[in-house]
């Protein structure tokens, strides 16, 4: 799909952007904000009120309110048009890739006739060719070919697909470069991959998240209760003589409800999503993002997402009366006819003793032994030299006698260290022992260690033994691990971490890791995977990367931080709002209240005004952080929590102090009241 | 603010604080139907045969629904039960003074009132009520209501505490016990002591005195139908009257006063209350009687911290109640010390603070002292007339009772209010840690949230709604003694005090007209069970999640950062709804004190 970060504010969307948020201004769209709607009728109230004025109360002033009250309303919207917009544009880079194609549609008679991709269904069996672009979602069930995925991932190199195995899953929209497939169609039009991702990013299929409904129930709780609140001032004021006017009341009412929050909710859980797709995942619900937050459980395969995919050679261990060059020269001798990677990083580390490197061709007289798996050894014979390189007990039997006590030793350690030996021999006697070792990604140990730090325990899951997977487990920094692991072993690792109450993220791409997907609460399922695993998780990565599952649960904890912050920064702001407000509706019966008025407004009428145009302003100030969400940095609950304590609850309770009383200088300055 | 108010307040923290552990070791055993006391030997036998009278299997739970309805039914008997009592007393024994029946509307407002732990009194007690009314229908509610109050944060933390559980404990085997094992055994001794001070326990009629020194006073002419009779202006007319004796009430009110203060009821056997001589006799009474308030809301927090296995979080959930409490105290014994600067000006004596409505012998301090703690909790008994402090002395107990008496609060009422509190914090903040909120291993979500949210609506709609009703009523303001804020304040304390279930009043608001008995009885209704319906709720639903076990990633829950959040969440949704109202009544006449000539 080759999204590129785009920059926060692109001209073209913003203009789409403010065109929405009057769009939005319709009341079965704001219903679904309680906040917001309880706004956009305090708006239509105020702006009614101006017809029937109370004597004494100035139009512009009344008119100005209203206004205020209406750009409240408006920048809310336009904050969740931004988000929706910025979605939009993906989608729409998806929707290019979908040109009308045509598709061979082969039928029971075995006949091959030419239909319309709209009109393949499900279990419906296709022809692709070289060149054509595959019309559907689907399987490879014969044959393979080499696929141009750029559509979806951006990567431009081809990937080979093939029928049966893990590699057999081919997505509408790309293209095939070589061979002829033969695809049964897994998805009907409207339900393909694509489809869903192109509804997904654009927010059409967009449900509120169980947290998002939550937080949603309380702000339209604090919203009743505000309302409360003001029509019984309205009574209060009656006994002590003073009549409020409906346009006091309602800015009063606006400012209190938390019109920040209830403004941007839609906004971060839509740039959620959006942020995820940035990285290139694409996440089947914004319940899976929220649920990526929460995760406290990690699975990580060794290979790919730990280690590096092959083993390299990182030692030489000579033997009894063997010098370290000896024993380089003598391993990379047998390894030069070694194409495995393997073989070829021990000829590499070679060089690190001085031994130049050299080349199967310069050495004419040199008989060559490949590696076979049948041998277990490589080679070459030179200058009645037979130097040999291999598995220990293949060494053994080619030496014909039991390696030296030193040379044991070493074997022993490295097997339990998690590495794997391997001796070089010249004719009969023991040069030494290679250390072959998987090699653990750099970086890792951090970021793992930074993931304790913030509770997240992370399990690796292997195919290897326990003592090999033991070593690498702690080499890479991890929790704990499964080893010897089938993928039932995985499912049942699962429901038992869930069974203790965590949560369980996981990246998979086989069919025999789609149980384990759909268990898990986070299953992150690799794009070259198959169709069964890509169903089973929540999520999809287009790159294919597992180790993005550590990204992807700190763009969910990053979501969860930006509402939390957000929501604290809202209330902490009414503190200062009632210093504004409430010295302004008594100042007139009751004087001596004055020193209440603890910012010096100017007058009680600029005093209101600068409350609610603070509250308008402060919304869009605050899009960019909805958008981008607030930074995310892995500490413990306890740390975190205090940092966004001081950042959001007191910044919230001191900014609208300092906000209020400049746009009351500004105002006054202007003449506005 | 001297010396000796320092050191008793020091005094009455730091025993408060020693006590919260055995008490709530205590409360462990009790709370637990299983559990073992060292009272089992004397009352097994005894909670065996109520539970066989009952046809009760005491180790049959109830969800929370069934709970609820059980403590609803058990509530609503006990209410129609006390009206009936209230209304039959001429014809009921023990009535030496042949009082005759309540009047419908005030029987109905006392059965609410003691009912629902509230003890708001729109009679004097000495003055109205047989001795049969005051033991039978009136103490027999100061034991269940504060039973029922316990039994309900019981309930509420073992929702917490469990994971994946339906029920929530058996509500008759809590009620049982606790009053078996806790209230009656401690009240027993607590009265005696209280005889030993000079509390009086008796059935004898009222005595009557000689005045060492006579006075006269001007009584109202009434006609023959009980009519004041007025002159052409409009004025009362008024005959002097010579007063050579004195009635003394008697009877049995140290059984009561125990009751009253340790179950946080606060209906006092006299009119004066705490403030009468044989109610309150000796400083060392009233000290111990304002620490009996606190000793069992503080203990569940002790309680609460060992049931869900966390006792750092009971000290934070006490540390967060003391703070919030020495911040009251402080601020109403400064307030009433530094006086009123006109009466100063006026060339009245205010060097020791202001003594209006305070009793000489309590002095500043313990008067402050008393009305701080008494609405912290939501207790209601009281040594000094509120009415009369100053209006910020006098905003700290209408804003206890306002932030939903959680300061220690009422026995059981005071924990889960505050619990309510802690859910909402939990909520509120722990999102700003990158998680769902998670309350102890629990998460809290949308369920959670609405209960919790519609408990704190209940208290505004409650406060606000009939406060302002009556604000702008005939029948409201024809029952205030003073105009202006300070009437407003007396209208707005009694109905945070009813619906808050305290009972203290402002004593300017003539309460016993119908409108107001009826008004303020559905405001008592209101407050307690359409607050202890959502608890339930919550605590239902929170004992069938599953619980996670506890990470350096969870929300913590103990810590100053903690402490700090809750006091911070507990006065911010308080301010914000109460301080508009707080701001025409109190605040304004605050400034109208210090700033200009005028007095209320």
């Amino acid at each position: 799909m080759a999204v590129k970060a785009h920059v926060l504010f692109e001209r073209n969307i913003i203009k789409q952007a403010s065109l929405a948020s009057f769009r939005k201004l319709h009341p079965r769209h704001m219903m679904k904000n309680p906040v917001m709607f309880v706004t956009e009728a305090g708006a239509l109230v105020t702006t009614i009120g101006l017809f029937f004025r109370p004597a004494g109360e100035a139009l512009g002033f009344g008119l100005q309110i209203a206004l205020w009250l209406w750009f409240t309303v408006l920048f809310a919207n336009f904050a969740e048009a931004m988000a929706e917009g910025r979605g939009k544009a993906q989608a729409d880079t998806l929707r290019r890739t979908r040109t009308q194609t045509t598709a061979n549609l082969t039928l029971a008679s075995g006949a091959v006739e030419s239909v319309t991709a709209e009109s393949l269904r499900k279990g419906d069996v296709i022809l692709v060719s070289a060149g054509e672009v595959i019309p559907a979602d689907g399987d490879i069930i014969d044959g393979a070919a080499t696929v141009d995925e750029s559509a979806i991932t951006g990567e431009s190199a081809p990937v080979i697909r093939e029928a049966c195995g893990d590699r057999s899953a081919v997505t509408g929209g790309t293209r095939v470069l070589s061979d002829r497939i033969k695809v049964e169609v897994t998805a009907n039009p409207g339900e393909s991959f694509m489809d869903r991702m192109i509804g997904l990013v654009e927010g059409a299929q967009r449900q509120k998240t169980p947290n998002e409904i939550a937080l949603t129930i309380l702000l339209a709780a604090l919203t009743i209760i505000f309302l409360v609140v003001v029509l019984t001032l309205k009574f209060f004021g009656l006994y002590s003589g003073i009549s409020f006017s409906i346009t006091v009341l309602t800015a009063l009412l606006v400012c209190l409800i938390p019109t920040t929050i209830g403004g941007l909710l839609s906004a971060i859980g839509i740039a959620g999503i959006d942020r995820l797709v940035q990285k290139n995942v694409l996440a089947m619900s914004g319940r899976a993002v929220e649920a990526a937050g929460d995760v406290d459980v990690l699975l990580l395969d060794k290979t790919g997402t730990i280690t590096l995919g092959n083993r390299q050679a990182t030692e030489f261990i000579p033997a009894p009366g063997v010098s370290a060059p000896e024993l380089a020269d003598g391993a990379q001798l047998a390894s030069l006819a070694d194409e495995t990677p393997e073989g070829r990083s021990i000829v590499i580390l070679a060089k690190d003793f001085g031994i130049r490197g050299r080349s199967i061709a310069e050495m004419a007289q040199a008989t060559f032994m490949a590696f076979s798996a049948q041998t277990r050894m490589s080679g070459v014979d030179i200058d009645g030299r037979k130097i040999r390189k291999g598995a220990p007990d293949a060494i053994r039997i080619f030496t014909g006698s039991d390696f030296p006590a030193d040379v044991t030793k070493a074997l022993e350690n490295i097997s339990r260290s998690g590495g794997t030996p391997l001796v070089v021999a010249e004719n009969d006697r023991v040069l030494g022992v290679i250390h072959l070792k998987d090699i653990v990604k750099g970086g890792l140990k951090d970021r793992f260690e930074r993931f304790r730090a913030m509770g997240i325990r992370t399990v690796m899951i292997t195919g290897d033994n326990r003592l090999t997977a033991a070593a690498i487990a702690k080499e890479a920094g991890m929790d704990d691990f499964l080893a010897e692991a089938r993928p039932e072993d995985k499912l049942a690792l699962i429901r038992k971490e869930q069974a203790t109450g965590h949560l369980v993220a996981m990246t998979g791409d086989g069919t025999n890791d789609a149980p384990a997907l759909a268990q898990a609460d986070v299953g992150v399922a690799m794009n070259t995977g198959t169709q069964a695993a890509k169903e089973a998780g929540n999520m999809v990565d287009l790159d294919s990367n597992p180790t993005k599952l550590i990204e992807i649960v700190e763009i969910g904890k990053q979501m969860l931080m930006t509402r939390g912050a957000l929501t604290t920064f809202s209330i902490a702001n009414d503190v200062a709002k009632y210093f504004a407000i409430i010295p302004a509706l008594l100042i007139g019966l009751f004087p001596v209240i004055a020193p209440l008025n603890v910012m010096g407004l100017k007058s009680p009428e600029s005093a209101i005004l600068s409350a609610v145009i603070f509250n308008a302003l402060i919304i869009v100030a605050l899009i960019p952080l909805a958008l981008r969400g607030v930074t995310f940095r892995p500490l413990s609950a306890d740390v975190l929590l205090r940092r966004n304590l001081f950042i959001y609850g007191l910044g919230g309770l001191m900014a609208p102090f300092v906000g209020i009383k400049i746009i009351d200088l500004i105002i006054n300055f202007l003449g506005m009241t | 603010m001297d010396i000796y108010g320092w050191i008793q307040l020091a005094l009455f923290i730091g025993m408060l604080a020693l006590l919260t552990k055995p008490v709530g070791l205590y409360l462990v055993r009790v709370l637990d139907p299983m559990g073992r006391t060292f009272l089992d030997t004397a009352l097994k036998p005894l909670e065996s045969t109520i539970y066989r009278l009952m046809g009760l299997d005491p180790k049959a739970e109830q969800d929370w629904k069934g709970y609820t309805i059980s403590l609803i039914l058990f509530s609503l008997a006990g209410l129609l039960f006390t009206y009936a009592i209230l209304r039959l007393q001429h014809l009921l024994p023990l009535n030496p003074q042949g009082f005759g029946p309540m009047s419908p509307d005030l029987a109905f407002n006392t059965a609410v009132s003691f009912t629902t732990n509230t003890n708001w009194q729109s009679y004097g007690g000495e003055s109205t009520l047989s001795y049969f009314s005051q033991m039978v229908g009136l103490t027999f509610h100061n034991f269940a209501s504060a039973a029922t109050g316990i039994a309900v944060a019981a309930a509420l933390v073992r929702g917490i505490a469990r994971q994946t559980a339906k029920t929530l404990g058996n509500f008759w085997v809590d009620l049982v016990r606790v009053n078996l094992y806790l209230l009656l055994p401690l009240c027993l001794i607590y009265a005696v002591f209280l005889v030993s001070q000079g509390a009086i326990q008796n059935f004898k009629a009222y005595d009557t005195a000689s005045l060492v020194e006579s006075y006269t006073v001007q009584e109202p002419v009434k006609d023959a139908t009980g009519t004041p009779v007025k002159d052409q202006n409009g004025t009362q007319v008024t005959v002097e009257k010579k007063m050579e004796t004195q009635t003394i009430a008697q009877g049995p009110l140290a059984s009561q006063a125990a009751i009253k203060m340790l179950g946080t009821n606060g209906g006092g056997f006299m009119n004066a209350n705490a403030a009468h001589p044989y109610e309150n006799p000796t400083p060392l009474m009233n000290f111990i009687q304002i620490l009996s308030i606190f000793l069992i809301p503080s203990a569940l927090t002790w309680y609460l911290g060992r049931m869900v296995g966390n006792q750092r979080h009971g000290w934070v959930v006490w540390g967060a109640m003391a703070f919030l409490f020495l911040a009251g105290v402080l601020v109403c014994w400064w307030a009433e010390a530094a006086g009123n600067p006109h009466l100063t000006a006026l060339g009245v004596d205010q060097l020791s603070g202001n003594m209006e409505g305070k009793e000489v012998r309590f002095g500043i301090f313990n008067s402050a002292l008393f009305a701080t703690v008494t609405t912290d909790a939501s207790c209601g008994a009281v040594n000094a007339m509120h009415d009369s402090f100053t209006p910020l002395g006098g905003l700290i107990p209408l804003l206890n009772i306002q932030l939903g008496e959680v300061v220690f609060g009422g026995v059981g009422a005071g924990l889960y209010g505050m619990l309510i509190f802690v859910v909402l914090t939990v909520f509120l903040s722990g999102l700003m840690i990158g998680r769902t909120p998670e309350y102890l291993g629990k998460k809290i979500e949308a369920y959670d949230v609405k209960v919790s949210v519609l408990a704190v609506l209940i208290l505004c709609i409650g406060i606000l709604g009939f406060a302002a009703w009556g604000a702008v009523s005939a029948w409201g303001i024809a029952g205030l003694n003073n105009t202006g804020p300070h009437g407003l304040s007396e209208i707005l304390y009694a109905y945070s005090s009813a619906t808050g279930n305290n009972g203290s009043a402002f004593a300017g608001l003539n309460a016993n007209t119908p409108w107001l008995n009826t008004t303020l009885a559905l405001a008592m209704l209101i407050g307690r069970f359409f607050f202890i319906i959502p608890v339930m709720a919550l605590a239902g639903n929170l004992a069938k999640k599953k619980l996670a076990p506890p990470h350096t990633g969870s929300f913590p829950v103990s810590g100053l950062t903690f402490l700090i959040l809750l006091v911070g969440t507990v006065l911010i949704v308080g301010a914000l709804t109460f301080l508009p109202a707080l701001a025409l009544g109190p605040i304004v006449e605050h400034f109208i004190m210090t700033g200009s000539g005028r007095l209320f």
